[in-house]
């Protein structure tokens, strides 16, 4: 995206905040940072770095099972090896289309994913394949999608950025920015209806905060109480533009959150103690029939928005910071403090490596899908007929 | 399902029942008594029906519950089938659609109401992003199981934001079927087939049928999506009508007969995906002209989608160019004058066939 394409829908943006509510004082300054220059307005590399908290060691002391912790790490270990390798492939032009990745946000998946029960739901975005993984989607047949090959998890009908796993409950991603939100009410809702406790969660990211069905789920989740988590992925952009310079608060979930009623949530994303502590919550008060949580994680992706995206609109050392407070390294120290050896996470390491060897050599050996494929799947007769 | 051409026909799946009836119970032939109801009453008749077939299936809509709907379709089911089966929601559209696509996920049976047809494009992305492409682009993993009832069409003074028909909205989407009926029995019938149909189904009510009555068997009705009615025979033209246009095209057809003596035959659509070509291919095979009243505006009505299969599949058997009778490609005007010259009327019908065969 150029530029100018950019200043063309916002030129006035920055240029008059005196009648800004005082709200807006966090824009105000992120903007004029940038400087006065209007060229240099939309120069998003060049803005103050937001950095992120310290680590909180006193995270070390939750009260999480160690069985839970060490699945937490296998998890992040499985995530960050099957998105280096679908990178990988990328660069092999072996992934076509477009994806995107979760490095750097992994421990958001794997700590709300703990926190569920095989027969809850979830929804992503397109960014999904870590979520879709979380809840045990094969990982063969998520490489194999990635790479349009028959033997993918959709037949090659998908792609990167609509994976699901009915099987798993995980009931697809989603491309069309806020809309899963709206449906995962809908699943919500049938289990309400239906009596049992299962759970909704739904991912989204910080753009998504800006638009209407955002709005639209959460009150219709906190008026009827349906059992939907909502969890925010705040990585401070969405494609391209940092969402503090679009959005009218500093943070774009969590201080909503009382406009509908609901508490307002922040958590480390990149402790999956932290996030698990506060998905766990949220599932037990969905289970219990007390309603809907909105929680705000704060992460940040290590690459760009996409993957022919080098992210140069972000600062250095913003960068280098947030790579400094990377989930895995994090979460591998924590476990060494209480006690497991290096060895253990090694080991673990490297039996995920064997895996992701594996789905590789799996996705590898997939046939393209055949034409039997085209016309299937748009009815549940499974045909597309529409005529006689 | 028969293997499938690029085109997407059914190979001999569906018999192309012409004269398919509602199949009232009738046990050893006898005749069903029954009574007469309006095209609104059949509504709710119809969803009741339902609901108490299945007591999985849920609706959700505004003002649906407590008021009976603002056109009064739902009067009468909040009080039989329960809050938690009748639902009011807030004004969100998005939010229906989004909670009755999800609710279908898991298999169970939903009806959501869109109050008026036209706010489909506060909302279109989960029909047609969402809710049609769940299925495919998972290769078959989501299901959605669901109807959206919506009030549609002209005649009520409402003006260009409340009074349009946006059937070739949905109908140009694939992965929805799209059924507009044109009599109370019809409501039941297609409403029972559209709640029972395992895929998504748009369900056009017709905010000027709403008072017409007709005579309805006692008992279930359950009819068949994808087949048309010829509801008046005709030797010299074959009429297709949907909805409202339907009863213009019969008394079109009774002039054109008295006056110029030209016996047209009248189809009645009723669900334009699945489409029942093999009816009007039939139909202008005997008749040799083909005319389509449509009350969509003019640019890509259905109409312009059966005008290319008859003349693609059925030219020899045409002896002169079909013509398409439609709503100018305008927004819907207001003013009573004005919006009875928009959509067509039978006597721009009985003008334009007329001439044409003259
Ligand atoms: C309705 C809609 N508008 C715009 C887009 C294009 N788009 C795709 S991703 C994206 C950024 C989303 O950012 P965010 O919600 O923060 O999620 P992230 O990619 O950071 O995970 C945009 C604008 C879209 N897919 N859907
Ligand atoms: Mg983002």
């Amino acid at each position: 995206m150029s530029t100018d394409a950019v200043a063309d829908g916002h030129g006035a943006a920055g240029s008059d905040t005196s009648a800004a509510p005082p709200i807006a004082a966090p824009m105000r300054t992120a903007m004029g940072a940038a400087g006065t220059d209007p060229s240099q307005l939309y120069d998003y590399g060049r803005r103050p770095p937001r950095l992120p908290d310290p680590v909180n060691v006193a995270n070390d002391d939750l009260d999480i099972a160690l069985d839970d912790r060490l699945a937490m790490y296998k998890m992040q270990q499985i995530l960050r090896q099957m998105e280096r390798r679908a990178y990988d492939l990328f660069l092999q032009n072996l992934v076509k289309g477009t994806s995107h990745l979760s490095l750097g946000m992994e421990a958001v998946s794997a700590g709300v994913a703990r926190a569920q029960r095989p027969d809850d739901y979830t929804f992503a975005t397109y960014r999904g394949h870590a979520h879709t993984m979380a809840r045990g989607a094969p990982l063969g047949p998520v490489l194999a999608e990635l790479l349009g090959r028959e033997n993918g998890i959709l037949k090659g009908k998908g792609g990167s950025m609509h994976l699901a796993s009915v099987e798993h409950n995980m009931m697809g991603s989603y491309a069309i920015i806020g809309a899963h939100l709206c449906i995962a009410n809908g699943t919500a809702w049938s289990a309400q209806m239906r009596g049992t406790d299962q759970v909704t969660v739904a991912f989204f990211g910080d753009g998504a905060t800006n638009i209407g069905a955002f709005h639209e789920a959460l009150n219709m989740a906190a008026t009827w109480k349906l059992p939907t988590i909502f969890v925010c992925e705040n990585n401070l952009y969405m494609e391209y533009t940092p969402i503090d310079l679009v959005s009218a608060v500093p943070n774009p979930a969590a201080d909503r959150a009382g406009a509908y009623g609901l508490q307002s949530i922040i958590v480390d994303g990149n402790d999956a103690d932290e996030v698990y502590v506060a998905a766990a919550a949220a599932v037990s008060k969905a289970r219990a029939g007390e309603g809907p949580s909105l929680i705000e994680a704060k992460t940040y992706r290590h690459g760009g928005h996409s993957r022919a995206d080098p992210g140069k609109y972000r600062p250095d050392e913003e960068v280098e910071a947030w790579l400094q407070r990377d989930p895995i390294p994090l979460y591998h120290q924590r476990l060494l403090r209480l006690g497991v050896d290096e060895s253990t996470l090694l080991s673990i390491q490297q039996d995920v490596a064997a895996r992701v060897d594996e789905a590789t050599e799996f996705a590898r050996s997939g046939a393209e899908p055949g034409p039997q494929h085209l016309m299937s799947d748009v009815w549940a007769d499974g045909g597309s007929a529409w005529r006689n | 399902m028969a293997e499938l051409s690029p085109t997407g026909t059914i190979g001999a799946a569906t018999a192309g029942l012409a004269t398919a009836e509602s199949a009232a119970a009738s046990p050893g032939g006898t005749p069903v008594e029954s009574t007469e109801l309006s095209y609104r009453e059949a509504v709710a008749r119809g969803i009741a029906q339902e609901m108490r077939r299945d007591p999985r299936l849920v609706m959700l809509g505004e003002d649906i519950a407590g008021a009976g709907g603002v056109f009064k379709t739902t009067v009468g089911l909040l009080d039989e089938f329960g809050p938690q089966r009748i639902r009011d929601t807030p004004i969100s559209e998005q939010a229906i659609l989004g909670a009755a696509a999800g609710v279908a996920m898991t298999g169970v049976p939903v009806i959501a109401e869109i109050m008026f047809s036209d706010f489909f494009a506060v909302c279109f992305d989960l029909l047609a992003n969402e809710i049609a492409k769940g299925r495919y682009m998972t290769g078959g993993q989501l299901q959605a199981p669901l109807v959206v009832r919506t009030h549609n069409g002209a005649g009520s003074r409402f003006g260009a934001q409340h009074s349009q028909s946006v059937e070739n909205w949905c109908m140009m989407i694939p992965g929805l079927k799209v059924v507009a009926p044109s009599t109370p029995v019809d409501v039941i019938g297609l409403m029972a087939s559209a709640v029972r149909d395992p895929d998504p189904v748009v369900f056009f009510e017709h905010k000027t049928l709403l008072a017409k009555k007709g005579l309805v068997p006692q008992g279930d009705i359950v009819d068949q999506l994808g087949v048309a009615k010829i509801v008046r025979e005709g030797t010299d033209c074959t009429i297709t009508a949907l909805a409202l246009m339907v009863d213009r095209a019969l008394q079109a057809a009774d002039r054109l007969q008295a006056d110029h003596g030209i016996s047209a035959e009248v189809i009645d659509l009723r669900s334009l995906v699945p489409l029942d070509t093999r009816t009007v291919l039939g139909s202008v095979e005997r008749t040799s002209r083909l005319f389509t009243v449509e009350e969509n505006p003019r640019l890509c009505g259905w109409g312009a989608e059966m005008v290319s299969i008859v003349v693609d599949e059925g030219f020899w058997n045409l002896d002169g160019a079909p013509v398409r009778i439609t709503t100018p490609h305008i927004p819907i005007p207001s003013a009573a004058s004005l919006e009875d010259l928009a959509v067509p009327s039978v006597d721009r019908i009985v003008e334009t066939i007329s001439r044409a065969m003259g």
